[in-house]
């Protein structure tokens, strides 16, 4: 679904977080992302969501070279992945259902039709009582769920989370890392960025990418 | 949904009619108050007034010029002026009965004493003694529209006999005014046009204002998956709404004026001012016409709008790509 090929990047003029960056994220995959912090993990995931492009080497998403896409090539594909930000990013102004219901209504599908599912997605991730409250009431738990439901409520073929536990307690942390687990055993390839090793150790099997000095290193 | 069965299933039953979810009116994407919509109403609403004011006014000076064209072609004057050694009362009626017996006129009205005396009222108001003035008078033709009038030979006819005649077609005086009312009218469409680039250019301001305060909604949007129009369009929205407001303000304001004018025009009739402007515009009415063109203007200014916006943000998003 993706592959990177040699991929380098600098930002600007400064020294190359990501050098010679070689990996393939197969369907219905599940691996983590993890390395120190400042390792370019946010960086990685933002090339592949293509809203950075890559100084060197050749990235191809979903069988497609990302230098051949063009814009509604880019928004067709982005329908196919869900994203968890590290800083949730929100819509103050939109109330969580309405900021959960976003991927859908961008579509341009009715609300009547989408309606039970949202609600339903919310009160699996317990906002069923949050649901008509502005993203600024929240906790950042509460912003963490509602950023991970709107991840999933369009049913994306890859997700990508990044640090999706980073504000929740242990035990609501277990339960979106079985909400995710869910996921990619309905399918879908997960990628989860995180530098949480007690969260990593509880799924021992799962494939590890590990970024330190600029390079990735893979334990399958 | 399979990766939620087992507890959500249950919970999902209840879920199914939620009493905040039911509004319909969809909340706007972009927020409303992070476009500076006051100022551009009030800029568009001042557009569209100076825009609908040109224009009811060109309408009703074209409307005024078609009138005079009209009496050019039914009317023209034999005046008499009075020339001392001759009675006036005499050659008006010698005059007269010439223009009777010319071919092409239909109808042939001189004016008594009085009544050259009352057309002056206007100007000099009542209540003078004119006796003693030497008023010309004036002998209206009205000329038939079936046989042509050879105007040349009555000229020559009254120049002949008539002491003190001569023939006023009124042509030179119209022409300069179907003249000015041409400039008037080539005028307002040039304030028209620039007063449509002034709009177009605020709304592009406006825009791209409310494009750089909404960039992290946009880069959300873009994330989530919405394309470039699906983006553009939550911004048009916007601004036809504040376009139709300023619209609305501005040709409503526009309306008021033409039709307090033509009430205050009624009232004036009759005063000497009134009279004189109405002789030059006819009545102040805009008549329905010119209002139905207000509207007009109103809505297309709203539309501009919301399509100046749009295209902005599409051709921004474009490059931001
Ligand atoms: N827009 C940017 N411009 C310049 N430098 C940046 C930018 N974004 C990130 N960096 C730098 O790139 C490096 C990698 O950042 P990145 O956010 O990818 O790290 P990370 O692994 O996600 O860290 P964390 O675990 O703290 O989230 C950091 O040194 C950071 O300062
Ligand atoms: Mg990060």
């Amino acid at each position: 679904m993706v592959r990177f090929e040699n991929v380098g990047l600098r930002y600007g003029m400064g020294a190359e977080i990501l050098r010679d960056i070689s990996f393939e994220i197969g369907p219905q995959s599940f691996q983590f992302l993890t390395g120190p912090s400042g390792a370019g993990k946010t960086t990685l995931l933002r090339l592949i969501l293509l809203s950075l492009k890559p100084t060197r080497g050749l990235i191809s998403l979903f069988d497609r070279d990302a230098v051949s896409l063009n814009k509604d090539a880019i928004t067709g594909l982005r329908r196919r992945i869900g994203v968890v930000f590290q800083d949730f990013r929100l819509l103050d102004h939109l109330t969580t259902y309405q900021n959960v219901a976003l991927p859908l209504r961008v579509q341009g599908r009715d609300e009547f039709a989408y309606r039970a599912e949202v609600v339903e997605l919310l009160r699996w991730v317990g906002l069923g009582e949050r649901m008509n409250v502005l993203p600024p009431v929240l906790s950042g738990g509460e912003k963490q769920r509602a950023a991970i439901a709107r991840a999933l409520i369009a049913r994306p073929e890859l997700l990508l989370a990044d640090e999706p536990t980073g504000n929740v307690d242990p035990t609501l942390a277990r339960r979106l890392m079985r909400l995710f687990a869910e996921l990619h055993k309905s399918g879908t390839a997960v990628v989860i960025a995180t530098h949480d090793l007690a969260l990593m150790d509880q799924f021992e099997n799962a494939r590890r990418l590990v970024l330190a000095d600029s390079r990735l290193h893979i334990y399958e | 949904m399979n990766f939620m069965q087992s507890e959500a299933r249950e919970k999902a039953e209840r879920a199914s009619s939620e009493p905040g979810l039911s509004r319909r009116q969809e909340v706007p994407l972009v927020p409303a108050a992070s476009i500076a919509g006051r100022a551009l109403v009030t800029v568009i609403a001042i557009m569209t007034f100076l825009a609908a004011l040109t224009a009811g006014t060109a309408i009703l000076i074209a409307d005024a010029a078609r009138g005079w064209d009209q009496s050019i072609a039914r009317e023209m004057t034999i005046q008499v002026r009075p020339i001392p050694g001759h009675d006036l009362g005499a050659e008006t009626a010698k005059a007269a009965a010439i223009a009777r017996a010319t071919a092409g006129i239909a109808e042939v009205k001189p004016f008594t004493k009085a009544q050259s005396e009352a057309l002056l009222q206007p100007w000099l108001g009542s209540g003078l003694d004119l006796s003693e003035l030497p008023i010309p008078r004036l002998i209206v033709l009205k000329l038939d529209r079936g046989k042509p009038l050879d105007a040349a030979a009555l000229r020559k006819a009254l120049d002949d006999e008539v002491v003190g005649a001569s023939l006023d077609d009124h042509r030179f005086w119209m022409r300069r005014l179907a003249i000015m009312a041409g400039t008037v009218v080539v005028v307002a469409v040039v304030i028209f046009i620039l007063v449509m680039i002034a709009m177009v250019l605020a709304v592009g301001f406006a825009t791209r204002g409310a494009m750089a305060g909404n960039r992290e909604i946009i880069e959300v949007l873009h994330f989530v998956g919405a394309a470039d129009s699906y983006i553009s369009r939550q911004f048009q929205r916007h601004f036809f709404r504040l376009g139709l407001r300023g619209g609305i303000f501005g040709g409503g304001l526009a309306i008021l004026v033409f039709f307090l004018s033509g009430i205050l025009s009624a009232f004036m009739r009759g005063t000497a001012g009134g009279t004189q402007a109405q002789v030059m515009f006819g009545s102040f009415e805009l008549g329905s016409k010119g209002y139905v063109a207000i509207a007009v203007i109103a809505g297309a200014i709203a539309v501009t709008t919301g399509i100046v916006s749009r295209v902005i943000v599409f051709r921004h998003l474009r490059k931001l790509g």
